[in-house]
């Protein structure tokens, strides 16, 4: 391992600390996609021993891979795991298959606090607002309104002692635009930033002109062998992006780096102990270079071959010092995934609609459970005496409902089901729901465009086809470690569905006091005619004199004398 | 008198099951006029689902009924239809009673039985088949003013602890129910006198009595204290802003956040306020003051629907004798029968057809509660004058003998 920052052996206040067992590696996957798009998926992944949860031990002050910023967050709010990512773009399950690491459009959020917390509300919302600074995006607006607590999804990726879902937070944004002022900052927390490596190739100009483009941040703690001997954090950083210049009408399916990222690469990272890049050989393109390093792995069921180039040997760049893969495909193979879910909403007008998702199992024999996470926000109250879920039309009952109810401007909608899903078939969810009318303050400044119901997120573990490996090696690459294996049959899988759109109906804007005193005249009517009544007595009219007589009556009064009729 | 009025019910039975039975029923059951946030049936089978899936329903924001009306659906939420047919029945009844009562006191008008129940028809009709709790709660109030009618303190003071109970604004029915049982035991409405004090504490203990235990019996049903702010809470705080015919919802939609706790309190003492004011002047008349204040309610409460409507206007062919002395009738009939028709065709322009905007539909409230508003006081007035001419005569003459005009001075 080149090592080529300053290492410190440092002594302070007289003691050794001795030196911190990180690595870093980074690596690269282009994977051409049935629809004649290209995937690109970069990961990062920094591996760290040392405990920042861990008491009477000396606050972690030594950063050298891990970045110090996260560190901070992780020790300050005793965070177990977090997962953030940000997409730019919809993944269309059916047309480009699974994605190595899922994502839903907007920003979404995920921690599990360790389960020494006692506010884990404080500690979230402080833990938004801080990590909102960091990525420049707009966290903020997750509060009580749109956070909820699975009780089933969402289980720790890495170790977790905590399995209370009380620890557990999750939130989504799905009106967040991801743009390059998320990229810089994401890019500044890898070790050699955007200057040396793989992160090279990340200039916003090309990044931003894809059909999806989603940047994650995952850290958790992992075991760092099989018998669970000693844990290390680990980092992993996570850019996948699809180009689509093909179906974009750019007419041909030939790629190079330098079309795809405009820049070539030129040297690995020197803090990286293995720095990758994987090409899709499956459907057997023509690649150039060629490579005689090959690899098999099996991810989400799917065998496939890649050719590797490694990046750490200088042989790699040729006599040029730059490495441009150029890549040119006919063939499409791809396995068509098992599991896929939409989800639309259906009715007309502003008053009620109904909330559809569909999930598909295209499995031909086997069927298996999935589990369906929703969560609706509160201004649109869902009836859950409408919910049915059937499956080749007829009911399937789910096995396992927890549904939470909303309440008004504090928490959202949670609903978790359990459904079996019979092979090769349809299910459909539906629930009713009733549109509300918001304070006007509660508008956003474009109200007619609508508001944003996040994904729906459906979790499942897929029987596969192919035989998983459930070994534990360290050389595994990066983009098959993500998710542990735990049995070789089956695979975890995540989906997560399109986010609405609805229209809410909106008072008009215009009208604040025009209301107040209209509303306050007809109040006061009510209050005018019942005061004349109850105040006032019937009385015969009689008409006033004429002043004349007035005045002569007066005058009569101040002498004395009897008065006129 | 038992034969046509058998006829009669028999009648309005059949009509009410044919209407139930067809399609209107659950296109008008969704309508904002006729259920509102609090007595909406698709949240009471919405409560009761969330009761069977373990979860409270006073939890989320969907149910605001009352604990008892969970026991009561709770088993006969299949025979529902028969409840909703059942229960505006003792309006009808009622209004019957109302006019012969009020006939064999004053022995003027005609005898026209027929007319009481036609004319309460129209006012029922647009909530009969609406499948909303709010014809229970006209039942429990009608039922309170049969008891209190036929001098039962007892069921009369639990009655009213009932209806209390369910929305809070029959509190103000207290002083009414109060005063005509002094006037029947002939007990002067004098506060140094000792009598009064000993009714009025004889009917005050079974009336908070009853409203203590109904409220510890609902307190057993979840063991909590939950639904407390669920309904009473929401009930006065008003934070569902669904659009409905009272003055309420464009107000608070529109109103900057800064006041909007002065005005909540403003708008609900504006309910209560004209009880002692209204108890002073109609101490002799207790059951017009009982129409008077069911009919303030009705226009000022939080959530009113057609059917708090049509229970003050059931009691209606009960003054009929004062038709004589309204002097605004014909604008009134007009004003609200044409907001009638409006309500609905504005809602679609606005919901449906997205040509209008909310402003359309916050216009023909506003039209709406003026007319009833110009309704009510008519028949004050109406009745005022007429205890005028009961005491001074008929055809009144100034002091030069030509024919006098009354004024309010």
């Amino acid at each position: 391992m080149q090592s080529f920052g300053i290492s410190l052996d440092g002594t302070k206040n007289g003691e050794t600390f001795a030196p911190a067992k990180d690595q870093f590696q980074e690596e690269l996957v282009i994977r051409p996609l049935h629809s004649g798009d290209i995937y690109a998926s970069f990961q990062f992944r920094t591996l760290w021993d040392t405990d920042f949860l861990q008491e009477g031990q000396k606050k972690v002050s030594h950063y050298r891979l891990f970045p110090k910023s996260l560190g901070q967050v992780l020790s300050k709010f005793s965070v177990q795991e977090l997962h953030i990512s940000f997409t730019q773009g919809f993944w269309r399950t059916m047309q480009w298959g699974q994605p190595f690491i899922p994502s839903p459009p907007g920003a979404e959020l995920w921690v599990w606090f360790h389960d020494t917390v006692s506010d884990v509300d404080g500690n979230w919302k402080e833990l938004t607002n801080v990590l909102s600074g960091i990525f420049c995006a707009s966290l903020n607006f997750i509060d009580m309104t749109n956070t909820v607590q699975p009780s089933a999804s969402f289980k720790p990726l890495g170790l977790g002692n905590a399995t209370d879902h009380r620890f557990l937070r999750y939130a989504t944004l799905p009106r967040e635009i991801v743009c390059t002022e998320n990229l810089t900052p994401w890019k500044k927390l890898l070790p050699c930033g955007s200057k040396a490596g793989l992160a090279v190739l990340m200039k916003s100009e090309k990044l931003f002109h894809s059909s999806f483009h989603s940047q994650a941040v995952h850290i958790r703690p992992i075991c760092q062998d099989e018998q669970c001997t000693s844990k290390a954090w680990e980092l992993r950083q996570t850019l996948n992006v699809v180009f689509d210049h093909y179906t974009s009408g750019q007419g041909k399916k030939e790629w190079s780096l330098f079309k795809m990222f405009s820049r070539t690469l030129t040297e690995a990272c020197p803090l990286a102990s293995s720095s990758k890049v994987y090409v899709d050989i499956t459907d057997n393109p023509e690649l150039s270079p060629a490579t005689p390093l090959l690899s098999q792995a099996v991810v989400l069921g799917d065998r496939r071959t890649y050719s590797v180039y490694d990046l750490t040997r200088a042989e790699t760049f040729g006599q040029l010092r730059s490495f441009n893969l150029l890549l040119r495909w006919k063939g499409d193979n791809m396995l068509r995934p098992l599991l896929h879910a939409e989800r639309y909403v259906a009715g007309f007008g502003l008053q009620t609609g109904e909330i559809h998702t569909v999930i598909y199992n295209n499995h031909p024999y086997r069927a298996f459970p999935v589990l369906l996470m929703d969560s609706v926000p509160w201004y649109l109250q869902l009836y859950i005496h409408t919910l049915t879920v059937t499956s080749k039309s007829r009911d399937n009952k789910p096995s396992y409902i927890h549904y939470q109810p909303a309440k008004d401007r504090h928490r959202p909608h949670l609903l978790e089901m359990l459904i079996q899903l019979p092979p090769h078939s349809m299910t459909e969810v539906t629930v009713q729901f009733e549109r509300a009318l918001l304070k006007w303050t509660e508008y956003t400044p474009d109200p007619n465009h609508g508001f944003y119901v996040g994904s729906s997120v459906v979790s499942a573990l897929v029987p596969s086809m192919v035989a998983m490996s459930t070994n534990f090696t360290q050389d595994q690459p990066l983009f098959s470690s993500f998710v542990p294996v735990k049995e070789e049959s089956s695979y975890f899988v995540r989906v997560y569905t399109e986010p609405l759109l609805v229209n809410l109906p909106t008072p008009d804007f215009s009208m604040p006091y025009n209301v107040i005193c209209l509303t306050c005249t007809v109040v006061a009517v009510g209050y005018g005619s019942f005061y004349n009544l109850l105040t006032r007595t019937f009385q015969v009219d009689e008409p006033s004199p004429p002043l004349a007589k007035r005045l002569a009556n007066f005058i009569r009064r101040i002498r004395g004398v009897p008065l006129l009729a | 008198m038992a034969a046509p009025l058998t006829l009669l019910l028999i009648v309005a039975v059949t009509i009410r099951a044919v209407l139930f039975r067809s399609s209107l029923a659950e296109l008008i059951s969704e309508r904002v006029e006729v259920v509102s946030p609090l007595n909406a049936w698709k949240r009471v089978v919405e409560g009761l689902a969330l009761l069977d899936l373990g979860v409270s329903p006073y939890s989320g924001d969907v149910f605001h009924e009352t604990p008892l009306m969970i026991y009561l659906f709770h088993f006969t939420v299949d025979y529902a239809e028969i409840v909703f047919m059942v229960s505006p029945y003792f309006v009808d009844c009622l209004s019957c009673l109302l006019a012969s009562l009020d006939r064999a006191k004053i022995a003027i008008g005609s005898n026209n039985l027929k007319s009481d129940l036609l004319f309460n028809f129209p006012g029922c009709l647009r909530h009969i088949i609406s499948f909303s709790t709010c014809g229970l709660n006209n039942a429990i109030i009608a039922l309170f003013i049969f008891c209190t009618l036929k001098g039962s303190a007892l069921l009369s003071g639990i009655l009213l602890a009932l209806a209390t109970y369910q929305s809070i604004y029959p509190l103000t029915l207290f002083a009414p129910a109060l005063l005509f049982f002094l006037q029947r035991l002939y007990i002067p409405v004098n506060l140094r006198r000792s009598s009064f004090w000993c009714f009025t504490l004889q009917y005050a203990f079974i009336y908070v009595g009853s409203l203590v235990v109904i409220t510890g019996l609902s307190f057993f049903l979840l063991g909590s204290w939950d639904f407390i702010p669920s309904v009473y809470g929401f009930i006065f705080s008003v934070p569902d802003l669904t659009p409905n015919i009272g003055l309420f919802w464009y107000f608070f939609a529109e109103m900057f956040e800064h006041f909007r706790l002065f005005f909540i309190c403003v708008f609900q003492i504006n309910v209560f306020f004209y009880t002692i004011p209204l108890s002073i002047k109609l101490k002799e008349h207790p059951v017009f003051l009982i129409f008077m204040q069911i009919a303030i309610i009705s226009i000022f409460k939080s959530y009113p629907t057609v059917g708090d409507v049509a229970l003050y206007m059931a009691f209606l062919p009960a003054w009929s004798h004062l038709y004589r002395f309204l002097r605004n009738i014909f604008l009134v009939s007009c004003v609200l029968l044409a907001c009638s028709a409006l309500f609905p065709v504005l809602w679609h322009l606005w919901i449906y057809a997205g040509s209008a905007n909310s402003n359309f539909y916050y216009a023909i409230t506003l039209l709406f509660n003026f007319g009833q508003i110009l309704l009510v006081s008519d028949y004050f007035y109406a009745y005022l004058r007429r205890e005028h001419h009961l005491t001074h005569g008929l055809y009144l003459k100034k002091k030069d003998g030509t024919e006098a005009t009354l004024v309010l001075k």
